[in-house]
C-alpha cells in the first residue's frame, strides 16, 4: 500500500509534543513522523527521536586530505624548481607549514560544509507536503502513513489541537 | 539583557524582509551614487593599467603607498565577522543575535575588496594569475614551469585571505539556508525559483536545524584558528623584511590582529547603527546591543593600546640607529608628526572617552562618531607603519625620497568605500542582513523568572 503524507498545523510547541506523545500511542512509528518548524527549538522539545549523526568525522578527513594536498603541493612545486635562496634549503620547514596550515583548514571547512549539507539530507529536490505557515511560527507535525491510515493519524492529530490538517497540499 | 519587546514570528518576517520585498525610494539613488564611486575607481585602474605605475605617487623608495596601506584595512575590518559571529556564537553570548550575518557579510565584501589592492597595486593585474597557486594546473610561469615562491610571505597572504574569503563565504551561504526557505515562502515568479533553488528543500525539520545549530558551532570553532592567521600572515608581509628597520618586529603578528579587531567590530557597530537607521529595525538592534559591542570595543582598543606601546617602547629601548631614525621620521617631522597625534588621539583617546559612559555609549550619533573615528585611526596608523618605514633615509642619497598619493590613487581607495557600502546595500535589497532564525530562536528561548518581588527577564540556555 502506497506511504501518503499528513500534515497537522498547531500553534504552540506544547500543542506539537502533545502531537508527537498522541501518534506514539496510536502505534505510529516514531521515524515516519517529523516536527516542522521556522526556528530551532532545543533538542527533544517535541519527544523526536535522537538523530544519529557523523559530522564530526567530515572535518576530520577534511583535515586529512588538506594536509596531504598541502604537503605534496610545498614540496613538489620546490623540488620542480630547486632553486636555493640565502642558503636555506629547499624544503624549508616553516613556510610549508604555513601553506601546509592553510590548505588543512581550508579542507576542513570545506568537508564540514559538504557534511552539514549531506547530513541534513539536502539538496531535496522536491519540498514534498509543506504549508508557508510554517515560517510564520506554526508548528507542522509531517506524518507518512499507509493510505488506509491517513484517516486514523487525521483524527490524532485534530484530537491533539492541530488548527489545520492538509494532505497533498489539499486541506480537510 | 533584553530590553526590546517580544516579537511574534510574522512581524519578525515583516519587520526583517521589508528590505527585501518593499524597495525603498532612496534605495537606488544611494546605490546609483556609489556606483559612481566606483566606476571612478575603475576607470583610475583602467588608466593605470593603461599608462603604468607612474600615475601613482609611488616611487624609489617607497613603493607601498595608499594601495597596501588599504589592503591591510580591508583585511582589518574584515576579522568583525568571525570575531562577533563565531567568538559570540563560542561563547552564546545573546547579544551576538543582530550583529552576527551584518558582521559576516563585512567580512567577505571587505576582503573582496582586499584583495583588488595587491592587484591593482602590481600594475599588472593579469600576472597575478600566479597567486591562484592552489591550482596545480595554474603555474607561474607556463613557458618554463615555474612556481610560486612559497619561501615568500607575499606568497603566504593569499593563500590565508583566499582560505579565509572562502571559509567566510561558505559560513554565510549555510547559515542563509533557512533564511532562503522564508523567502521562498514568500516571494513569487523568478524570485521564487530562484529562493527556492537557494532553499535545497529546506523544511525545518528537527534534524535539519540539529545541523544548522552544529554547524555555526562547528565551523566558528574552524574559521576562528584561520581568523588568527589570516592578520598574523597579513603582518609578516612587514615582519618578515628585513631591510625596512621597523616592520621587522615580532610583536606585530599580535598587534595587527588585534587591531584588526578593534577596527572591524567598530566597522560592525556602525554598519549596525546605520541599518537600524535605514530599515526601522529598532526592535532588532537595540541600544542594549550597541552598549555591548562599546563595552567589547572598551576591551579590544585598551588591549591594541597595549601593544602600540610596546612595539614603540621597544623600537626606542634598542637604540638602532635605523630605527631611531624612523621613529624621528614618525614623531618628528611633518607630516606624520601631525599623522601621529591625529592617529592616537581618534584610534584610542576619544573613542574610549566616549564608551566610557554608559549614557554615550547608547548616544547612537556618538556611538557612530567614535566607531568612525576608530576607523580613520586604524587607516593612518597603516599609513604611518608602511611610508614612513620606506621613505626613511638609506645609505645612497637617490633613494631618499618622500611620497604624495595621486588623484588616481585617492580615487581608487575612494572607490574602495564606495563598493564595500554599495555591496552591503545591494546584498540587504535580496537577502536579510540579520538572521530570521536566529532572532526567532531568541524570542522561543526567551522567559522571564521571579527573584524575589521582581521579575528579570532571563534566557534558557541548552548546553
Amino acid at each position: 500500500m502506497a506511504i501518503r503524507p499528513i500534515l497537522g498545523l498547531y500553534e504552540t510547541a506544547d500543542g506539537a509534543a502533545d502531537a508527537g506523545d498522541a501518534l506514539k500511542a496510536a502505534n505510529v512509528d516514531p521515524r515516519s513522523f517529523d516536527f516542522l518548524t521556522d526556528a530551532p527549538y532545543p533538542e527533544g522539545a517535541f519527544g523526536e527521536r535522537p538523530e544519529p549523526h557523523r559530522l564530526y568525522l567530515f572535518p576530520l578527513l577534511g583535515a586529512i586530505v588538506g594536509l596531504t594536498i598541502g604537503i605534496l603541493l610545498t614540496s613538489m612545486t620546490q623540488m620542480a624548481y630547486p632553486l636555493v635562496q640565502g642558503g636555506k634549503p629547499i624544503l624549508s620547514l616553516p613556510p610549508m607549514a604555513v601553506i601546509t596550515y592553510e590548505s588543512t583548514m581550508l579542507s576542513a571547512i570545506v568537508f564540514t560544509i559538504i557534511g552539514v549539507v549531506f547530513e541534513s539530507r539536502l539538496p531535496r529536490v522536491k519540498v514534498g507536503l509543506y504549508d508557508t505557515r510554517i515560517t510564520e511560527g506554526y508548528i507542522g507535525v509531517l506524518v507518512n502513513v499507509e493510505e488506509d491510515q491517513l484517516s486514523n493519524v487525521s483524527n490524532v492529530l485534530s484530537g491533539a489541537g492541530a488548527v489545520d490538517i492538509i494532505q497533498d497540499n489539499s486541506r480537510s | 539583557m533584553q530590553e526590546g519587546r517580544a516579537l511574534s514570528p510574522t512581524q519578525v518576517n515583516r519587520d526583517l524582509l521589508r528590505s527585501i520585498l518593499e524597495s525603498p525610494k532612496w534605495f537606488w539613488v544611494a546605490v546609483g551614487l556609489l556606483a559612481i564611486l566606483v566606476l571612478a575607481a575603475f576607470s583610475a585602474a583602467g588608466l593605470l593599467v593603461n599608462k603604468g605605475m607612474g600615475v601613482t605617487g609611488m616611487n624609489r623608495p617607497v613603493m607601498w603607498g595608499f594601495f597596501i596601506t588599504n589592503f591591510v584595512f580591508w583585511i582589518g575590518i574584515s576579522h568583525a565577522g568571525v570575531m562577533l559571529s563565531a567568538i559570540l556564537r563560542l561563547s552564546k553570548a545573546e547579544w551576538r543575535r543582530p550583529a552576527t550575518r551584518a558582521a559576516e557579510v563585512l567580512t567577505v565584501f571587505s576582503l573582496m575588496t582586499a584583495m583588488l589592492m595587491p592587484v591593482v597595486h602590481t600594475g599588472r593585474p593579469w600576472r597575478t594569475v600566479y597567486w591562484i597557486y592552489t591550482l596545480p594546473f595554474v603555474p607561474f610561469d607556463y613557458a618554463r614551469g615555474i612556481w610560486p615562491n612559497i619561501r615568500s610571505p607575499l606568497v603566504w597572504d593569499p593563500s590565508a585571505v583566499y582560505t579565509y574569503l572562502t571559509s567566510s563565504v561558505l559560513f554565510v551561504m549555510v547559515a542563509l539556508i533557512p533564511d532562503f526557505a522564508v523567502l521562498r515562502d514568500r516571494t513569487t515568479g523568478m524570485s521564487h525559483q530562484i529562493y527556492s533553488v537557494l532553499a535545497m528543500g529546506w523544511r525545518g525539520n528537527a534534524r535539519q536545524w540539529k545541523f544548522q545549530i552544529i554547524a555555526g558551532v562547528l565551523l566558528s570553532a574552524l574559521i576562528l584558528p584561520v581568523f588568527v592567521s589570516v592578520h598574523s600572515i597579513v603582518s609578516w608581509d612587514f615582519g618578515m623584511a628585513v631591510a625596512v628597520k621597523t616592520w621587522h618586529s615580532t610583536i606585530f603578528a599580535p598587534y595587527f590582529v588585534v587591531g584588526a579587531v578593534h577596527s572591524g567590530v567598530s566597522a560592525v557597530a556602525f554598519v549596525m547603527i546605520i541599518l537600524r537607521y535605514i530599515y526601522s529595525w529598532q526592535d532588532y538592534i537595540r541600544h542594549e546591543h550597541i552598549d555591548a559591542l562599546g563595552r567589547l570595543l572598551m576591551v579590544v582598543a585598551t588591549a591594541w593600546f597595549y601593544f602600540f606601546v610596546m612595539e614603540i617602547v621597544f623600537g626606542f629601548y634598542g637604540r638602532e640607529a635605523d630605527e631611531i631614525a624612523v621613529r624621528e621620521l614618525q614623531f618628528t617631522q611633518y607630516p606624520y608628526n601631525v599623522l601621529m597625534v591625529i592617529f592616537a588621539g581618534v584610534t584610542y583617546f576619544l573613542p574610549m572617552a566616549l564608551w566610557l559612559n554608559r549614557a554615550t555609549r547608547r548616544n547612537l550619533w556618538l556611538m557612530s562618531t567614535a566607531c568612525i573615528s576608530v576607523n580613520i585611526g586604524m587607516w593612518l596608523e597603516r599609513y604611518l607603519i608602511i611610508v614612513p618605514g620606506l621613505a626613511n633615509k638609506g645609505v645612497f642619497t637617490f633613494t631618499w625620497a618622500s611620497y604624495t598619493p595621486s588623484l588616481v590613487e585617492v580615487t581608487i581607495i575612494t572607490g574602495t568605500f564606495g563598493m564595500v557600502s554599495m555591496l552591503m546595500l545591494l546584498f540587504s535589497r535580496v537577502l536579510p542582513l540579520i538572521p530570521l532564525y536566529d532572532i526567532k530562536e531568541g524570542e522561543v528561548l526567551k522567559t522571564e523568572v521571579q527573584i524575589g518581588r521582581r521579575t528579570v527577564p532571563a534566557t534558557f540556555r541548552e548546553d
